[in-house]
């Protein structure tokens, strides 16, 4: 008798346990390192207390891989950039279409919230609604570089070994730009686009003995360019901006054949659990003054109308002190990757690597 | 009756070792051998074939990336075992009992961080503004500052640093077990320091050397971390290449290839040193 | 009898070994104190001394693997201080043999003479002649593991004398042997040092190994040597007490001298044995001093009481048998004596009526040359 009520007991416990698990509901978001600033995820669950945020901190390829690998399950909100959305559902089906009546999409500015719809939209289904812009570009000290204003001044002999990038897309393109091609463009026809790679692989090979080093990360690129190792680099504008705040020689420069501009967006990931929670976190984080709290930690303007007066004051000084008008209407959206591009241009940078160029 | 029961518990002992093998090891390996057979044709469509491993062989950047890494992996292995030994020597057979324990824990303490921080470290240190250069300026032996990092010795330096303590354990354990009347005993026959070094506690402490120098190139070659961030502009790793091919070019058919290419690879190079040192898997890494 | 009068000869006209005055000290205990000695060509010597004694720190400055803190060793007359271990024409045989286990027997043996850069042809013919002396011809390409005990131990010294050294120092080398193995290896041992003729020096705590095997035996306890001398006249007239006590067995009482004449003295134990003793040559002992006396079991005779007085000698005691150890020829009763201790003598069991039994009245007899006593 006595080993059955311990018994029902136990199975009592057990199912309070798991009733209580059932109440609280866990958003798992999958999102950019610093783009779920702890004040926010506190203000969130003080809002919607049965909502735990639990955040996975990645990058755009690492999303892809993690949902890939489990076919979209693991997470319930994930923030891939526009232009990865479209080819990564058609190879790997890992988001489902969103419900744009559970989006304030009124508060979004229009430019942005057509431009990524039409970049994500399959079957008349759109599986991406935009959160936040920025560019990738140029930075220099301009009290040692003033005249630093293109992608192409990084292999000027005159910053000999003074000057850093990352070995990745982003300076394949911005390099093409510079060349006079529009990459972009020559996504509609392969063969032109290897042709451009090509070409910017033999630029950027003869280049390399002009670059310090190829930078990894936020961290060791912020140490070279602060330290003065280095006086210019190719730059995430929000990196750039940091250091603003800490040097107010070293500036942003958008190239003069335009920044290289991305929207990292909201996405469901096919097999998430919590839709309505998501939904809640991408209402909750549009809201103005939680917008300037997420800029203040991106260092990114939400695409919100009036995105711009929304940054806190140091970093609106910064992006004041980098773009002209004429800057940002010269902006170069990424256009969508089709398939086969992202081995193309893998090939090309490993080539670059193994070159011995210096 | 007792010997089912001393059955059951054999296995019930075992289940948990077998299923750690079956799960974590055999498993993946053999999705992965099953992924690097696929050939992508389309979005979505696969099919059987080589092709993967066929693009390794015509592709001269792949495997000169993977002769690279095997080379400079040996060098680090072949360096650790240089400046392993002595120090392992030391801390078995010359230390005292109180500070053996002592150095043993000094050995460990590089473990306590994680590879990443080790790597600023050394960043720290070997930068162009970092913490040697200005040293070296200011005592006036430089008058410009010099850049040790992004070189291939600065890998190399940073990578014995890793992996120093897998080969100084196997060694002090060897050398732990030798009596030293072995020593006394090559002196006393007439050797002298090197003969007894070359002719006596080498040849017993091969066991260990071998399973150190296997622990630590299989390290090596598998590390990602020390070298991307010391690393160069021209200093490419083969973890590195098969990273690219799963993470940012979605292409886990040809990263499943390399992976089992550099799992094929390194147990090559092993084999071999095996075979050229006359040991087994059986008396080195099983006994130590 | 006949090497020893051999190295009699030779001991005015060559040492192998000299030792002057050795001191050693680790910080401030003395391992080795102010010993001397002198070893003749060709003969085997013993140290013989409890563990701790100092007599492996000796050893390892003979072999050159400690310095001493003063004092002079020669070899062949010549000074050895400065000469590093690997150049000393001295070896060793260590107390685990320490063989090397990844090498053959034949590399094992070859080891040393490669050393020296002896050529192939001459280590070939070295080494098969060794191992035919040591009557081990078919082991040179057994391994180390494959040898029982006493093949590794004629191994060790085969090794060593495959390079004509002038002293062989063995350290303890039987200890690790079973006790059957122990006496084969002590004949045989004595044996191999006549076939090669070479000096050695062997260091034991095994006081019948000593005996046994050396031609001199030198007692050491304390980092001193005790006294040095044939075995037995180290069993027969000691001249320390604790060489009395630790060579052969003895009966052992504490006491005091009551009187004394030109022959001998008179002594009472702490117990109230009377007994008397004979005055040795030199002997400086004087009435009421406090003595330690000994007497060895085999020279006291046991008879029972009831059976007539044969020539027994000068001290005599009344006891009772309180028993019996059976041990073939060693057997040996423990007698409880007089004044209630426990005394033991040597008896001859034949397994016949007339042998002792428990509770049997015995007469303990022994000559008063057999008494020895040393100043406590």
């Amino acid at each position: 008798m006595k080993h059955k009520t311990k018994i029902t007991g136990l199975m009592a416990a057990m199912l309070l346990t798991t009733a209580s698990f059932a109440q609280a509901e866990t958003l798992r978001l999958l999102t950019w390192g610093s783009y779920a600033p702890e004040e926010l995820v506190q203000k969130f669950e003080e809002r919607y207390p049965d909502i735990d945020v639990e955040v996975t901190f990645s990058n755009n390829e690492e999303m892809i891989a993690k949902l890939r690998a489990t076919g979209g399950a693991g997470f319930d909100l994930a923030q891939p950039s526009h232009d990865r959305i479209h080819a990564a559902q058609m190879e790997y089906d890992i988001y489902k279409p969103l419900d744009l009546s559970k989006i304030d999409t009124s508060v979004m500015e229009a430019s942005h919230l057509e431009g990524v719809k039409a970049n994500t939209t399959i079957d008349g289904e759109v599986y991406a609604v935009p959160h936040q812009w920025g560019t990738s570009g140029l930075m220099a000290n301009k009290a040692v570089a003033p005249d630093f204003k293109g992608w192409g001044d990084l292999c000027d002999p005159q910053y000999q070994g003074k000057t850093s990038m990352r070995l990745k897309r982003t300076i394949l393109l911005g390099t093409a730009f510079s060349m006079g091609h529009d990459p972009f463009a020559a996504y509609s026809d392969l063969d032109k686009y290897q042709q451009i790679l090509d070409e910017v692989a033999e630029k950027l090979i003869e280049c390399k003995a002009n670059i310090k080093a190829y930078w990894k990360g936020g961290d060791d690129l912020s140490a070279m360019m602060l330290s003065g190792e280095i006086v210019a680099s190719e730059t995430w504008d929000s990196t750039a901006y940091k250091l603003y705040g800490q040097n107010k020689d070293i500036v942003f420069v958008p190239p003069a054949t335009g920044a290289l501009a991305w929207i990292d967006t909201f996405a469901l990931p096919r097999k998430g659990k919590a839709d309505d929670a998501a939904y809640k976190w991408i209402n909750f984080v549009l809201e103005p003054e939680n917008v300037t709290i997420m800029s203040g930690s991106t260092g990114a303007i939400a695409a919100v109308k009036g995105g711009l007066e929304l940054l806190p004051e140091d970093k609106r000084n910064a992006v004041t002190a980098a773009f002209t008008d004429a800057d940002i209407a010269n902006l170069k959206f990424f256009a969508n990757i089709p398939a086969g591009v992202e081995d193309m241009e893998g090939k090309t940078l490993e080539k670059i690597k193994a070159a011995t160029g210096g | 009756m007792q010997s089912d029961i001393k059955r059951l518990s054999l296995i019930l002992l075992f289940a948990p070792f077998a299923l750690w093998i079956a799960l974590l090891i055999i498993l993946p390996h053999m999705g992965m051998v099953v992924l690097s057979l696929r050939e992508k044709v389309a979005p979505r469509v696969y099919e059987f074939g080589f092709g993967n491993y066929i693009d390794f062989i015509n592709e001269p950047i792949y495997w000169n990336t993977l002769l690279r890494t095997g080379s400079m992996s040996i060098l680090v292995t072949f360096l650790a075992l240089l400046i392993g030994f002595p120090i392992a020597y030391y801390i078995a057979k010359i230390a005292g009992k109180r500070s053996r324990g002592a150095l043993f824990l000094l050995c460990l303490i590089p473990l306590w961080v994680s590879d990443l921080i080790r790597a600023f470290g050394w960043i720290l240190l070997l930068r162009e503004t970092g913490v040697i250069s200005t040293f070296l300026i200011r005592i006036g032996l430089i008058d410009q500052p010099i850049e040790f990092l992004y070189n291939d010795i600065t890998v190399v330096i940073g990578l014995v640093y890793t992996v120093i303590l897998f080969m100084i354990v196997p060694l002090v354990s060897t050398l732990d077990g030798m009596d030293n009347a072995m020593i006394e005993a090559g002196y006393n026959l007439g050797g002298n320091g090197f003969t007894v070094l070359r002719r006596i506690i080498v040849p017993y402490a091969m066991p260990g050397i071998v399973s150190g120098c296997i622990v630590v190139f299989m390290m090596t070659a598998g590390s990602y971390l020390t070298p991307i961030l010391l690393g160069g502009k021209n200093s490419s790793w083969f973890t590195e290449q098969i990273y690219d091919q799963f993470i940012t070019r979605f292409n886990w058919e040809s990263g499943a290839a390399f992976g089992f290419l550099l799992l094929a690879f390194t147990s090559v190079v092993v084999w071999i040193g095996l075979r050229l040192t006359g040991q087994t898997l059986a008396n080195t890494v099983a006994k130590s | 009898m006949n090497t020893a009068t051999l190295t009699d000869s030779a001991l005015e006209t060559a040492y192998d070994l000299e030792c002057s005055n050795i001191h050693k000290s680790f910080g401030s205990v003395r391992a080795v104190d102010d010993v001397s000695f002198t070893i003749p060509k060709g003969s085997f010597f013993s140290i013989l001394g409890p563990s701790g004694c100092g007599k492996t720190t000796l050893m390892r400055m003979i072999a050159g693997f400690e310095d001493p803190t003063s004092g002079d060793i020669q070899i062949k007359g010549k000074s050895v201080l400065n000469t590093p271990p690997n150049k000393r024409n001295v070896k060793m045989v260590f107390q685990h043999l320490a063989l090397f286990p990844m090498m053959n027997v034949y590399e094992n043996i070859a080891y040393g003479l490669r050393c020296v850069g002896t050529d192939k042809a001459e280590i070939d013919r070295k080494v098969k002649d060794v191992l035919d002396r040591i009557a081990l011809p078919d082991v040179a390409n057994r391994e180390i593991h494959q040898l029982s005990g006493g093949q590794k131990q004629r191994i060790a010294i085969a090794r060593c004398m495959v390079m004509d050294p002038d002293v062989l120092l063995l350290d303890e080398p039987l200890g690790a042997l079973d006790l059957k193995l122990r006496e084969a290896m002590k004949i045989e041992l004595k044996l191999l040092q006549h076939q090669f003729n070479t000096t050695f020096i062997y260091i034991t705590h095994d006081q019948s190994e000593a005996l046994v095997m050396s031609d001199h035996v030198a007692i050491m306890n304390e980092g001193r040597f005790e006294q040095i001398g044939r075995p037995e006249d180290l069993y027969h007239n000691p001249q320390t007490s604790f060489v009395a006590g630790f060579v052969g067995d003895s009966n052992r009482w504490a006491g005091r001298v009551v009187a004394e004449d030109a022959s001998g003295f008179r002594l009472e134990t702490d117990a109230g044995l009377v007994m008397t003793s004979v005055r040795a040559v030199g002997q400086r002992i004087s009435a009421g001093q406090n003595v330690s006396i000994f007497v060895r079991p085999e020279f006291i005779k046991a008879r029972k009481t009831s059976t007539p007085s044969a020539d027994g000698g000068e001290n005599s005691l009344q006891g009772r048998v309180d028993s019996v150890l059976f041990n073939g020829a060693n057997s040996r009763v423990l007698v409880r004596g007089p004044v209630g201790e426990l005394i033991e003598a040597d008896v001859v069991v034949t397994g016949g009526a007339d042998d002792l039994r428990a509770g049997d009245d015995v007469t303990l007899e022994w000559s008063a040359a057999q008494t020895m006593c040393f100043a406590a």
